[in-house]
């Protein structure tokens, strides 16, 4: 690449400072303006959720309309039970489909096919996927399901699993294969109680980091699990969880409603931070 | 994460005898073909996860194919009318999908127009002016915001944001635009806090920190020598930005902005808290409008009728078609980055 840079036939030297003071002051503003929003939204999400915070959170269910009270303990373990199916499916999915992509691409263009639509499901739309879930499972089944919400999260966490546990696998270096595989022991064992096991430490951090991308996770949700106001650890049945619950609840105008849901989005947030933060220590001490 | 560096000779592929002699260099790890004398163990393992690999390629086109298959009935109904039409009335079973497209886009496109040069700011301060100790911690804090799941955004706007825009903001544009030929119109009173703007913003705040990710990763494929020559012929920093920085890495940040615009596109909550969910265009920005996926979002789990959820499951396909191309476009232009760095 050919770049020129004149400098002698250019503006003074004081002009060329100024507008280079300039620019180094909009960008650090910009710094500050993304900081500051984050601020600001964290700020607000304090001060409006702190005071819903209290033990009955945990012990009570959702209330009817203008009860005082209640809690969000259905949706707390419908969200567990939800996320938790979903994680089951998209872990070993996800870690096999990596394991394929840095082990076993093959000699076709299956990997690189694979790599290309897995970052493009990564970034699609995830009503998009709550739309196709709700066809295939709502449809055929007959009815809304927490199942069915696990599946519709499962989709969009394999991806980030795929994604992040390719890294990881690549990491490590060609020659604990080979070792491996002088020794004469299949391929199969090699990955598994080799390669799986010296990547351990990565593929939990991708399976957290994927845990906490489809917590609060909304939209996959409305037309799967749906919601409701009872308790069950049923996920044949329509199940609470507290997306949808925050969702219904934030757009209510019941101010005890209100409450609720912005109580709901500091346990979503402070669940997705500690799962980001034990992440970063499993990868740490890989 | 670049795997090119476990790059082996074939010979070696030979050696290990799990690959025929004729296999191609496989980037990552020793190649694998499923020869005959494989064990039937090996061959299930390997087979099953390319099986599974070739399942995820084949979840896009299902989703496509579903979304194709349900929308039938609106298609054969609405045929391309559907596009160019803004009515959208339930009881009579008319539906056009005009007004949602343009939301889409409009809010899209506010969301970048706030949201780029934003994140080219952060991602130059970060990389190039602060020190990497600072940067780093600049950096974790604007990425913590994509971990913020989009509905607490929504509330955020729709509790917060829009009455302080409705208080604020708003009133002071429109005094300051009233009158002025086109802006006059496109902030336009009335100031109601939620609608297109404020939608637009919200999106904004949201696909930040994705834009100033790819932003960093791709100045810092830059060679720290090519810096290095420029900062040692005498050139200021934005000099170094504007004239070595940003030509070289044109086609990546232009992939990351697309990238940003695709996440745009499809993001639900956030929208459909703020945007006001009018099945109508006004000019002003500051009026409610609405997006094809807060429309899905609102009216799904209550459309009766066939032609309804059909009509419903045609604006996902739309949604579908558009995001897709966007993002191909993106990974296209990204790869083509990833390559030359």
């Amino acid at each position: 690449m050919q770049i020129s840079i004149n400098i002698s036939a250019g503006p003074s030297i004081s002009a060329r400072r100024i507008k280079d003071w300039v620019f180094s002051a909009l960008c650090f503003l910009a710094a500050v303006f993304g900081i500051g929003v984050l601020a600001l939204i964290l700020y607000c999400l304090l001060k409006l959720g702190l005071p819903g915070l209290s033990l009955s959170l945990f012990t009570e269910s959702t209330p009817p309309p203008s009860v005082e009270g209640g809690g969000l303990a259905n949706a707390i373990v419908g969200t567990l039970i939800i996320t938790g199916i979903a994680m089951a499916i998209a872990a070993p999915v996800g870690i096999l489909i990596a394991t394929m992509l840095v082990e076993f691409p093959g000699k076709g263009k299956l990997a690189a096919l694979v790599r290309f639509f897995n970052d493009v499901l990564l970034s699609a739309p995830s009503i998009l996927v709550g739309l196709f879930t709700y066809a295939f499972m709502v449809r055929t089944l007959g009815h809304f399901s927490g199942l069915a919400g696990s599946v519709a999260l499962a989709f969009i966490a394999i991806p980030m699993v795929v994604r992040t546990a390719e890294g990881v696998l690549a990491l490590l270096p060609v020659q604990v294969r080979e070792a491996a595989v002088a020794l004469g022991i299949p391929r199969w064992k090699v990955t598994v109680l080799i390669i799986w096991r010296a990547a351990a430490g990565g593929i939990v951090t991708a399976i957290l980091l994927a845990t906490a991308r489809i917590t609060g996770e909304t939209a996959p949700l409305l037309f799967t699990a749906l919601s409701n106001n009872f308790f069950t650890g049923n996920p044949m049945q329509p199940m609470a969880n507290l997306p949808v619950v925050m969702f219904n609840y934030a757009l209510s105008p019941y101010e005890n409603w209100q409450n609720l849901a912005w109580a709901g989005a500091i346990l979503i947030t402070v669940s997705i931070l500690g799962l980001s933060v034990v992440a970063r220590i499993f990868f740490r001490t890989r | 994460m670049d795997a090119t560096t476990f790059k082996r000779p074939p010979t070696e592929d030979a050696i290990i005898g799990t690959s025929l002699p004729s296999s191609a260099v496989v980037e990552s790890s020793p190649a694998v073909t499923l020869k005959r004398g494989a064990s039937l163990p090996d061959k299930l393992f390997i087979g099953g996860s390319r099986i599974l690999g070739a399942a995820l390629i084949a979840l896009l086109f299902g989703i496509m194919a579903v979304l194709v298959f349900e929308s039938w009935p609106s298609l054969k109904e609405f045929g391309f009318g559907f596009i160019t039409s803004s009515e959208w009335d339930p009881v009579e079973e008319h539906f056009g999908a005009f007004p949602a497209i343009v939301g889409t886009l409009v809010s899209s496109v506010i969301a970048l127009i706030v949201a780029v040069p934003v994140s080219f700011g952060i991602a130059v301060f970060v990389n190039e002016i602060v020190p990497p100790r600072v940067g780093v911690v600049i950096a974790r804090l604007i990425e913590l915001m994509a971990g913020i799941p989009s509905i607490i955004y929504g509330m955020w706007g729709l509790l917060v944001f829009a009455p302080f825009m409705a208080a604020h903001v708003q009133p002071v544009v429109i005094e300051a635009f009233d009158g002025v030929p086109i802006l006059g119109t496109l902030f336009g009173p009335p100031p109601i806090g939620i609608g297109m703007m404020t939608a637009g913003l919200i999106l904004s705040f949201m696909v930040l920190p994705l834009i100033t990710a790819v932003m960093r990763d791709v100045f810092s494929a830059v060679p720290t020598v090519v810096r290095e020559a420029a900062y040692g012929l005498g050139a200021t920093r934005w000099e170094v930005v504007r004239l070595v920085l940003v030509p070289y890495t044109k086609v990546g940040l232009i992939g990351g902005v697309i990238l940003g615009f695709g996440r745009a596109l499809g993001e639900t909550m956030a929208v459909t808290f703020v945007i006001g969910n009018a099945h109508e265009l006004y000019a002003s920005l500051f009026m409610p409008g609405t997006s094809i996926s807060a429309t899905i979002a609102n009216e799904f789990s209550e459309a009766t009728g066939e032609m309804y959820s059909s009509a419903l499951m045609e604006l996902g396909l739309i949604l579908f078609a558009i995001t897709v191309v966007v993002l191909v476009i993106s990974r296209l232009l990204m790869g083509g980055m990833r390559k030359k760095g």
